[in-house]
């Protein structure tokens, strides 16, 4: 079976593309996957150092692409999870040294020559030249967006330029939700976000600051077992998979105490409130 | 407590509401985002169309995307000079 490319793409920066794209990509190479994730955001290079990686870097992706070194020599092999490597961006070049006809190629080249099962591309904020190139070999799209309004409102306009490159069936990925803070109807809800940019849910990711602590060491979240975020990053990843398990926030609902208050109809009364 | 108390008297609302139907207008603008390119077309259509039931010059013809409160319309202003003749109209 060819591999698959996605493009984690947001149009709002700092939502947490490259956080989702390392964890994501281990969390598949964990499940014994070939995986590659590129950071296509050339002249701002982050996923290496988000990955813990950024000692390892010799070549990167516009070397590749302008045939100064051989594809394999670029790609760097993960330290802890077995089959996932990193395509590091050009940290001196900027957005114009490709252009997407190269990047659909790259792509290409990583899924027959390499055998990427998984291609994972992080793409840079905006939507301008860059964002056009990382979105070029991607055969499908995971939009990205927290529950805040800016963040929801790019993630429309990245629906609409998508299906302007004739894809139309991206994914949507909410990050950095809080519970307790759509308990108090000061967050938006999943239901809330969809019903809004009226694309499918892949995953919610809830707040989680041992994110913070991960990052800063380098290590993906998803090594760590107890962190709600880790188990969100690995139900996406089987997700993406094809298996139907349960998005963050869904087993709330049929968890011990909410079954206990269900069975007394205290949960009747609260959702009659509303 | 002190929170619960002020949300209690607001009506038990949270800020999420106002922060939906913000957005909800928001992207209903967005959306409807048209190039002037498409307008002019429009435009040109429009004229057409109209001056064959009304005397109007294409130059008084005024078309754009009004964004009111609740609501996208799209307004169009265009002044009448005068009926055009039966005969000529509704045939051609």
């Amino acid at each position: 079976m060819p591999g698959k490319s996605f493009v984690i793409t947001s149009g709002k920066g700092g939502v947490g593309k490259t956080t989702i794209t390392s964890n994501l990509g281990t969390a598949l190479a964990i499940r014994g996957k070939k995986v590659c994730v590129v950071d296509a955001d050339i002249g701002l290079r982050n996923l290496d150092v988000v990955m813990g990686l950024e000692n390892r870097v010799v070549y990167d992706l516009v070397q590749v692409i302008e045939g100064e070194c051989r594809l394999r020599q670029a790609l760097i092999k993960h330290k802890r999870a077995e089959g996932l490597f990193l395509l590091p961006a050009s940290q001196t070049r900027n957005k114009d040294a490709i252009i997407p006809e190269q990047m659909k190629e790259l792509i290409r080249r990583l899924k027959e020559e390499e055998e990427f099962e998984y291609i994972l591309v992080d793409c840079p904020a905006g939507i301008e030249h860059g964002f056009k190139n990382a979105i070029a070999g991607a055969d499908d799209a995971l939009i990205v967006t927290t529950p805040e309004i800016s963040a929801i409102r790019d993630a429309d306009r990245i629906i609409g330029l998508l299906q302007a490159e004739e894809m139309y069936d991206p994914k949507l990925i909410i990050n950095r939700l809080s519970l307790d803070m759509v308990k108090k109807k000061d967050m938006m809800d999943k239901e809330d976000i969809i019903d809004i940019l009226a694309i499918k849910l892949i995953g919610v990711i809830p707040e989680d600051e041992q994110i913070i602590v991960s990052t800063n060491k380098g290590e993906a979240i998803v090594f760590a077992d107890s962190s709600g975020s880790a188990s969100a990053f690995r139900r996406i990843a089987r997700r993406l998979e094809g298996e139907n398990v349960p998005i963050y926030g869904e087993e709330e609902n049929g968890g011990f105490f909410a079954r206990i208050k269900k069975l007394f109809g205290l949960e009747r009364k609260e959702t009659n409130n509303v | 407590m002190f929170e619960a108390v002020v949300r209690w008297l607001r009506g038990g609302q949270g800020s999420k509401d106002v922060c939906k139907s913000r957005l909800k207008l928001i992207l209903a603008y967005d959306r409807t985002e048209i190039s002037p390119e498409i307008l002019d077309a429009l435009k040109e259509d429009m004229f057409l169309t109209i001056s064959k039931y009304f005397d109007i010059k294409e130059d008084d013809v005024v078309m754009n995307i009004s964004k009111s409160e609740e609501t996208v319309a799209l307004m169009a202003n265009i002044p009448i000079l005068g009926m055009k003749k039966q005969s000529v109209s509704i045939d051609s």
